[in-house]
């Protein structure tokens, strides 16, 4: 089932619709993520890029059209979500820590009760990744006692923990202090300098042109544009994209 | 002295002493039994399937709607009509469970909808399923926040004790009345087991609030 070629698609969405009651988010949306890039989603606010992030793991059931993922089709009645889930990390705007357990028990939770992955091992990895995002000193802190930037981190390795082959990131870094954007993406970084496949909605057109191999432009639930970094912001393809980088500072 | 009777008390103390045990096992037990019940209740309703909502938003609703005294002697008096005697003890313990388990299911549901959306997402995006992310990620931090309304209930349940001694169990009120009907000492005997109750209710209460202090450490 899997594919292993480089450059095929990991994650396919195809003709994705979402709406929540009358409204419609998501109105047919084509995408392909190959094994290995980096996509940035970028558009303004309200135009369905995190709803079009949330539904590539499902948290979103998309109303119509399909997802497929390494090889398969998982917005499938007969597929189990939670496991296709840990094959997919994702990290949140508001970082979504679990406040009652400690950083590392953060980050072994899912290892021990969905991988089933004992302690010891669980421990081990934790701290690895910790100590990877730089925080190996907070491992037996309560996820409060940190800042934006570390929590963010901590929600990173949580999510790398059970070894994704992709990681989705919603808007990681909106709701930072600006000076702890920095922090947040030096990690991200870190990760593309390793070839993980990654999907980043983001406003930080700094990072999407350096990090990103590919930027798609979602405006009212439609993908309006899809185009490598150069491409993209010396010659937008359309208009819309064009008033959007006018407005943003790049 | 003798004219408040504490010389009457004094006689009768094993008396009130025994009643108040069995006011305390009477409570402990609907207590134990209640939480449970409020527990299933609350989960029922805020589960995805219908008849389990519906089930449970009933319950709360028959229960809530009709004097604690009503169902007790429905129990009591009513049952056996149908030829189900019910001993008191239980009718006692079962009724104040039932009773005070709609208001926790209340509590318990309230709670597990004041925990943030994105607790639930972050669980289910790392694989955890829905009833996994409901008692690693949801329950534990909506424990936290029963807490307090919970003491209450509990303090509430113990007072609502009393009531059961309408079905012959012989539990602190109960025994007092026994002593007041044959020594006719109103005054110093309700002033005793008054602060028996007191007793009681501070030892549920205290508790709940050491219980909250212990667990509050991630705040």
């Amino acid at each position: 089932m899997m594919d292993e070629r480089n450059g095929a698609p990991i994650i396919e969405a195809r003709g994705l619709r979402k709406s929540f009651g009358p409204h419609e988010v998501l109105k047919g949306v084509d995408l392909s993520i190959a094994r290995g890039e980096v996509l940035a989603i970028i558009g303004p606010s309200g135009s369905g890029k995190s709803t079009l992030l949330r539904c590539l793991n499902l948290l979103e059931r998309p109303t119509a059209g399909e997802v497929w993922f390494e090889g398969a089709r998982i917005n499938d009645p007969g597929v189990d979500v939670n496991r296709v889930r840990t094959r997919m990390g994702m990290v949140f705007q508001l970082f979504n820590l679990f406040p009652h357990l400690t950083v590392i028990d953060n980050v072994t939770l899912a290892q021990e009760k969905v991988l089933h992955i004992s302690r010891q091992e669980a421990e081990a990895r934790a701290q690895a990744l910790l100590a990877k995002v730089g925080l190996a000193a907070k491992e037996h802190a309560y996820p409060n006692s940190l800042s934006g930037g570390q929590k963010q981190r901590v929600a990173i390795a949580r999510a790398l923990a059970l070894r994704p082959a992709v990681m989705l990131f919603d808007e990681p870094t909106s709701a930072l202090d600006p000076e702890m954007v920095q922090e947040v993406l030096a990690t991200m970084d870190e990760l593309v300098q390793e070839g993980m496949t990654m999907a980043v909605v983001t406003h930080e057109m700094g990072f999407a042109r350096r990090a990103a191999g590919r930027i798609v432009f979602v405006d009212e639930g439609r993908i309006v544009a899809d185009a490598p970094p150069e491409r993209f912001f010396s010659a937008p393809e359309s208009e819309r994209v064009r008033q959007f980088l006018e407005k943003i500072p790049t | 002295m003798s004219l408040l009777g504490l010389d009457a008390v004094e006689k009768s103390f094993p008396l009130l002493l025994h009643g108040a045990l069995v006011t305390i096992e009477v409570t402990a037990m609907a207590l134990v039994l209640g939480a449970l019940a409020g527990l299933l209740g609350g989960l029922a309703r805020v589960s995805p399937l219908m008849p389990l909502r519906g089930l449970a938003a009933a319950y709360v609703s028959v229960i809530r709607g009709t004097p604690f005294i009503v169902q007790l002697f429905f129990v009591y008096y009513a049952f056996p009509q149908v030829g189900l005697q019910v001993p008191p003890m239980v009718a006692a313990v079962g009724c104040l469970a039932v009773y005070s388990g709609a208001y926790q299911t209340e509590i318990v549901r309230g709670a597990i909808e004041s925990i943030e959306r994105g607790q639930v997402e972050a669980a289910r995006s790392l694989g955890l399923s829905t009833a996994q992310a409901m008692r690693y990620v949801v329950l534990p931090q909506a424990f936290l926040r029963m807490l307090p309304p919970l003491g209450n209930e509990f303090v509430a349940l113990t007072k609502n004790s009393a009531l059961v001694s309408l079905v012959t169990v012989q539990e602190l009120l109960l025994s007092a009345q026994l002593i007041i009907s044959a020594t006719f000492q109103n005054f110093a005997v309700y002033l005793t087991i008054g602060v028996m109750y007191y007793v009681i209710t501070s030892v549920v209460s205290t508790g709940t609030q050491l219980l909250e202090r212990r667990l509050k450490v991630y705040v």
